[in-house]
């Protein structure tokens, strides 16, 4: 906690921002690092994931498009936005006095919601991992909405700055360029991720298939194998990466993930029971859930990874 | 077939429009994906329509996504004041969308389009899916849904300051989303539940508990932001007057209309409406900032030579009344706040039509360069004179039915100021719609200026539509004021 704190002034007193990303990327492991403490897992792999890993890479690029320095512009308003800062801050300690010291069992979350989960998914899901239970069924919906907030960011990358015909031709080759020239002579980074991104890729299937069971599913598969790729076209060519998954790809998979997950709810629809009730999908409750769980774990993997990599390219394709 | 489908309707209000949304990016043809958005917002309008009606005869409506009984699983729930809101953010959209055929390719790239419809279809679930939910943590999910694609959708215009409109929006609402997810998890903490009807037994008997009364402040704080209350406006002048017309009139009548909803469905269902007159003086600091909304949203926006950003201001400062009827924890008072929530949409959905329409000939929303418009585009400025006697409150006019019952409720609590600050921000808006009105009915047109024609018929006739619900409901209003005094009891009178 006190390294994040600490990470969390350098980021707002740095003035380079290379090193701020660095940062903030550090701020993310540290976090995982924290909720692996706390035993939540597969939190921490998605913050692992998403926040060490994807968004970082993200970041570099938009600052790979735009400049690494801040520009400082003195404004009177600073002192007050520190004012208020900081009564924010203690209006949230405040409200930590109240709350349940950590680790007490008798907490009110223990008790309301929660052990009907812990209880009763075994039999009516019955999947080892409860986190994966709730998410991707009692709470499927909530999912669905998720993986809709990153489909609506994706598509809202393509449409703000992914304009092919009226693109801006100003040379952004920071990232595919001076960057890319030394990475592209460089044996120890071309053999080392050729080595890395077989194994990355599978990784990620693990992830997604294996999600059912252990900590992982659909959000982590979809970034690492997302990752996988983009470290392929940051190491190699942009452009053979581009080939291999061509724009017209990832936007059907995009469109294919969300539309697989809402399919499947539309199916509960029609075999009769309530929208995202997966227990009607086969002639037994419990394989129904295992086979929604499966294909809707699918929809959120491929929508994910198909998101992320087209946001990268289209960082990436500016001049193209 | 269609009988089984009519139990699942309250989750086909929100999943048609989820599922129409990716097939506008697969089918990559703009008119094919205005046909797609436009005949399925018509469904949902149908659909919400008949939830409505079912709300009246048989009472609130629950459905369990997935099966999964509440609290464990999600589960809508409609009573009269959602039922109300689905109705009003689809019956907007439904005028719009017709609208939006010819406005959107003068403001929008071809080739952008297509994505575009897509994006709308993905802020009008967001916004029906915050509406409808009867679980807080799934109103956060369908709030970022509907923010990120009102973000995109502000940024789209070739306005170059709409980017930059639209980030300042981004930062804001960002924050306010944040603020609204750390008030949830308090919440969770100390009760162990996110279901609305759930957490409404519990919170009551903690309001003493710190955690709670922290929780309450976020998502005050949060979703005062979303809904532009004074002094958390300051994203939304930018934000409206350079996004594309047809995305200001749907955004200025609905987006904010469901925050309102959602900190009146937060304060009142959820903490039961308590907090507001025993505690900590929640009360006066909501009627405050709403006065001061009413009062200094007029005042800034008569300064406006931008007659898009002079609406915008006006909105803040007609929020300020709902908020003022919201606060007064009264039926009639809110009563009048949610009449007014529809009445505004209408008619500020009308007027940002109507500068639609102006952009349409003119290519600018300047005072200045409407100068004699009223003799080149009579139809069109007629309806802004219309629409502008409703922002007043004259007589016949939906706004007048709205200020009359604030009124009303203000008497009722015997807050002779807050009558006072509603006669004086009317006075205001007189002189702002007048400065529009002398700019194109008594002024010659600059010399030189392009001969331009009335705005195309497409354009027109949604336009007027909206414009002449807006007095439909002012003449006649038995049916907004009847389900919205439905609407107040069930929000004062906690959880049937």
């Amino acid at each position: 906690m006190g390294f994040m704190a600490v990470i969390g002034f350098a980021v707002a007193r740095l003035r380079n921002l290379f090193a701020v990303v660095m940062l903030t990327g550090l701020f993310s492991l540290t976090a995982a690092v924290l909720y692996v403490i706390l035993d939540a897992v597969d939190v921490a792999f998605t913050e692992a994931a998403v926040g060490a890993g994807i968004s970082t890479v993200l970041m570099l690029g938009t600052l790979a498009l735009t400049s690494s320095e801040e520009r400082v512009e003195k404004s009177g308003g600073s002192k007050w936005a520190l004012v208020l800062v900081v009564v924010t801050g203690c209006v949230l300690v405040y409200g930590t006095l109240d709350m349940p010291p950590f680790g007490d069992p008798t907490a009110a979350i223990h008790h309301h919601v929660a052990p009907y989960y812990l209880e009763k998914s075994g039999q009516e899901i019955g999947l080892p991992n409860v986190v994966t239970s709730v998410l991707a069924s009692y709470r499927g919906y909530d999912t669905l909405g998720e993986v809709f907030v990153i489909f609506t960011a994706a598509i809202g990358v393509l449409l703000i700055i992914g304009r092919p015909q009226f693109g801006r031709r100003r040379s952004h080759r920071m990232l595919v360029g001076e960057l890319h020239e030394s990475m592209r002579t460089n044996v120890i980074l071309r053999v080392g991720s050729k080595l890395l991104i077989p194994v990355i890729l599978l990784f990620a299937l693990y992830v997604q298939w294996h999600g059912d069971f252990g900590p992982g599913g659909g959000f982590q598969a979809g970034v690492i194998f997302a990752s996988g790729f983009i470290l392929y076209a940051l190491i190699f060519d942009i452009d053979t990466a581009r080939t291999m998954i061509p724009a017209r790809t990832t936007r059907l998979f995009l469109v294919f993930g969300v539309l697989l997950y809402t399919g499947v709810g539309v199916a509960g629809l029609f075999l009769g029971g309530n929208f995202l009730d997966y227990s009607v999908l086969a002639a037994n409750p419990v394989s129904g859930q295992h086979l929604g769980i499966l294909l809707v774990e699918f929809g959120v993997g491929l929508t994910v990874a198909a998101a992320m990599i087209s946001i990268f390219f289209t960082f990436a394709h500016q001049e193209h | 077939m269609a009988a089984a489908f009519s139990s699942h309707l309250p989750a086909l209000q929100v999943v048609l429009a989820l599922l129409a949304a990716p097939l506008c990016v697969v089918l990559r043809r703009p008119g094919a994906a205005w046909m797609i958005a436009t005949v399925i917002t018509w469904a949902l309008l149908a659909i919400a329509m008949v939830l409505l009606g079912r709300v009246l005869e048989t009472g609130t409506i629950t459905y369990a996504l997935g099966s999964w009984p509440a609290p464990w699983g999600i589960e809508y729930r409609i009573d009269l004041a959602n039922a109300f809101v689905l109705v009003l953010v689809t019956l907007i959209g439904s005028v719009v969308m017709p609208y939006a055929r010819a406005s959107i390719p003068a403001e929008i790239e071809e080739p952008r389009i297509y994505l575009f419809y897509c994006m709308y279809l993905l802020n009008l679930a967001g916004l029906l899916g915050i509406a409808i939910t009867g679980d807080v943590f799934n109103l956060f999910v369908f709030l970022e849904i509907s923010s990120l694609s009102s973000y995109v959708m502000i940024s789209l215009s070739r306005d170059r300051r709409a980017l930059v409109a639209a980030y300042r929006y981004l930062i804001m609402g960002t924050i306010g989303a944040t603020f609204y997810i750390i008030g949830v998890g308090m919440m969770y903490q100390v009760t162990g539940t996110l279901n609305m009807v759930d957490l409404a037994t519990l919170i009551p008997n903690l309001t003493d508990n710190r955690t709670v009364m922290v929780a309450l402040a976020f998502l005050c704080v949060g979703l005062s932001l979303k809904l532009a209350l004074f002094p958390l406006h300051l994203w939304l002048p930018n934000a409206y007057a350079y996004a594309p017309s047809a995305v200001s009139a749907f955004l200025a009548s609905t987006g904010t209309k469901v925050a309102v909803y959602a900190l009146a469905r937060i304060l009142f269902t959820v903490f039961g409406g308590s907090v507001l007159i025993d505690d900590f003086g929640l009360q006066e600091l909501l009627v405050v900032l709403a006065v001061a909304a009413m009062i200094g949203g007029s005042a800034v926006a008569i300064y406006q030579s931008n007659v898009k950003r002079l609406l915008a201001y006006s909105s803040i400062a007609q929020i300020g009344y709902m908020i003022l009827g919201l606060s007064m924890a009264s039926v009639i008072g809110m009563t009048a706040g949610l009449v007014h929530l529809f009445n505004h949409a209408l008619m500020k959905g009308g007027l940002f039509m109507v500068m639609g329409c102006v952009f349409f000939r003119l290519s600018s929303v300047q005072v200045e360069d409407m100068e004699g418009l009223a003799k080149r585009m009579p139809l069109t400025m007629a309806a802004f004179v219309a629409g502008g006697f409703g922002l007043i409150g004259m007589p016949l006019t939906a706004g007048f039915i709205s200020k009359w019952h604030l009124i009303q409720a203000a008497l009722e609590k015997g807050w002779w100021g807050a009558v006072a600050v509603i006669l004086v921000s009317s006075l205001l808006a007189v002189i702002y719609i007048w400065r529009v009105v002398e700019a194109a009915y008594f002024k010659p047109p600059p010399k030189g200026a392009a001969e331009i024609s009335e705005a195309p018929l497409s354009m027109l006739v949604p336009m007027w539509v909206m414009i002449g619900m807006s007095y439909y409901f002012g003449i006649d209003a038995t049916l907004t004021l009847d389900i919205t005094t439905g609407a107040a009891e069930t929000l004062l009178g906690g959880i049937q």
